[in-house]
């Protein structure tokens, strides 16, 4: 699905990379949690996912493409297989939810019947099927990222990129956020989500990649948001302390994930 | 692609850009209108060589009694010298260029000058012995005068070779220097008009830049995304020249042939309005092309990918 051959990405004047020979792979249906610090490069290793930079050096296939030797005007062909939510959920204010997510089929030049059926979906899927003739400014904010949700996926993409998708959203409202991407990734989607939300890492115990300064530090199946130093090959010992820590009291994780 | 979409967008692009795509129509409007004043005047000129050269003689000056400039030593042309030269016009050398020759003999040269110069107190000093006689040769090809001017110009008893065209050549240097201005004028305008569209193109694109940005981000196709950017230039410029375009037609029709016709009466010909059907095309296409290639060029950082 996607894979990552030590890729390094410096920006343009800036000395230290954003990403330091990374090597990693993404298997079809994973849910994969990227933590780390701001400026620890999770939104470099999504924009290199998508195609809106390249890589220094290394190399970044994804869905099958070499994306650093991808025609530019294939670019938008291949980020068609792709979803993406933002923090700032990015809808069109002056677009109705249904229009906002027929607005990103119409413009790959999907048919009219297409749309008709597939934006009703979408929107049953992510629970706002009464409320499409709604504007993006009349619902609440959890609202908001499901519609943006439902443009992402409504055209059926193999991957879902979410780059910290609950972090202008309280907890109660994310845990139905992440409760409908979960529902997504059951579907066969790849879902790779950027957060700091600690309580959700903890409490779905999936993959975490753990960046710090653009080194990846950890990499945990069923991992939570922070590890007990366990170092990064020792796959046995993690496993073991991704179990202990899963017992931590779920609404105390939520708070802040002091539970470990 | 959908294109009742694109339509709809280039529309809603103009619509909340009215003022800079009110601004783009009266630049390229005027511009064109500039470029096109050039075209019908280089096409008058066209008309006037035509017209003119066609009437337009070589004469053959033979020397009179009071002329010492040329082959004369104050002695009038023998009738052996003009029959030497007659010879040499119908010579097998000069007769391919030549059309038609008449013989302008004394009587008539003053019979013409005092036609034209009768009430002149001068006409009463002039008698006939003084005017020349002068071969009137009309060429086949009136741009061959120089091979009459050399052949003929060292001939015993010609005083002066002279092609009229040279009179005519200052009327046209005149014209010329007046498309040339406006020519000039036009595409100091055009420039204008090409940096007023990518600038009004490039704030249509910023004002949409949130539509651009998930546009790019779900994969539409850059056609897609520029399309009805090109659009909104090529409508503005469009209408622009059809403007100008008018502008070109109203001119023929009501200056051209209008006052000029009336003034000029039927000294010479004018551009009419078929010469204006021709300029319109070419302005329109003019007006277009720029357009979507500034239009084009201002949209491409937003399509990087």
């Amino acid at each position: 699905m996607i894979r990552f051959d030590s890729v390094s990405k410096a920006y343009r004047g800036t000395t230290r990379p954003a990403l330091g020979n990374v090597t990693l792979e993404i298997l079809r249906g994973e849910f994969v949690f990227l933590v780390g610090a701001s400026g620890s490069g999770k939104s470099t290793f999504l924009r290199l996912v998508l195609r809106e930079e390249t890589s220094s050096s290394g190399a970044v296939h994804v869905l099958g493409q070499h994306l650093n030797t991808i025609a530019n005007r294939r670019v938008p062909y291949f980020r068609r297989n792709l979803g993406v939510v933002f923090q700032d959920f990015r809808l069109l204010p002056n677009k109705t939810v249904f229009n906002n997510v027929a607005f990103t089929l119409q413009v790959i030049g999907k048919s009219r019947g297409f749309i008709q059926e597939a934006v009703p979906d979408a929107l049953k899927m992510v629970g706002l099927a009464g409320k499409s003739g709604r504007y993006p400014h009349e619902l609440s904010g959890g609202e908001q990222q499901r519609v943006a949700i439902a443009r992402a996926v409504v055209n059926k993409p193999a991957i879902l990129l979410a780059d910290e998708p609950t972090g202008n959203l309280d907890p109660a409202t994310s845990a139905g956020i992440m409760t409908l991407l979960e529902r997504i990734n059951l579907g066969g989607t790849t879902v790779v989500m950027a957060t700091h939300d600690a309580g959700i890492v903890d409490q779905m115990k999936r993959r975490v990649i753990e960046l710090i300064s653009g080194q990846i530090v950890r990499d945990e199946r069923e991992g939570g948001y922070q590890t007990q130093a366990i170092p990064l090959q020792d796959f046995r010992f993690a496993e073991a302390s991704a179990a202990v820590s899963s017992t931590g009291d779920f609404a105390a994780s939520m708070t802040g994930g002091t539970a470990r | 692609m959908r294109v009742g979409l694109v339509l709809g967008e280039a529309m809603s692009g103009l619509r909340r850009n009215a003022s800079m795509v009110v601004a783009v129509v009266l630049v390229t409007f005027i511009s064109l209108t500039f470029v096109g004043a050039a075209i019908l005047l280089q096409m008058q000129i066209g008309q006037m060589k035509g017209y003119w050269y066609d009437r337009a003689q070589v004469a053959v000056f033979l020397c009179t009694e009071v002329d010492s400039t040329g082959n004369c030593t104050e002695a009038a042309a023998t009738r052996e010298q003009i029959d030497a030269v007659r010879a040499q016009l119908a010579s097998p050398t000069l007769a391919p260029f030549i059309k038609k020759v008449e013989f302008e003999s004394h009587d008539q040269a003053y019979k013409n000058f005092q036609d034209q110069f009768g009430s002149s107190p001068i006409a009463s000093f002039v008698t006939p012995e003084v005017l020349n006689e002068s071969f009137r040769v009309n060429l086949v090809n009136p741009s061959d005068a120089d091979v009459l001017i050399e052949s003929l110009s060292a001939t015993q008893g010609v005083q002066a070779v002279q092609d009229q065209r040279g009179y005519l050549d200052q009327i046209f240097a005149v014209l010329n220097a007046a498309s040339y201005a406006a020519v000039g004028l036009a595409s100091l305008m055009l420039i204008a008009a090409v940096l007023l569209i990518s600038t009004t193109i490039r704030m249509s694109a910023f004002s949409r830049r949130r539509e651009l940005g998930i546009m790019r981000l779900v994969g539409a196709s850059n056609r897609f995304i520029q399309t009805p950017f090109i659009l909104e230039g090529v409508f503005a410029a469009l209408l622009g020249s059809l403007l100008a375009g008018a502008a070109v037609v109203l001119l023929v029709k009501f200056f051209v042939q209008g006052y000029l016709a009336t003034t000029l009466k039927t000294t010479t010909t004018l551009v009419g309005l078929n010469d204006a059907a021709i300029v319109v095309p070419i302005l329109v296409i003019v007006g277009a092309a720029l357009a979507a290639s500034s239009a084009g060029v201002a949209i491409s950082r937003y399509l990087r990918v």
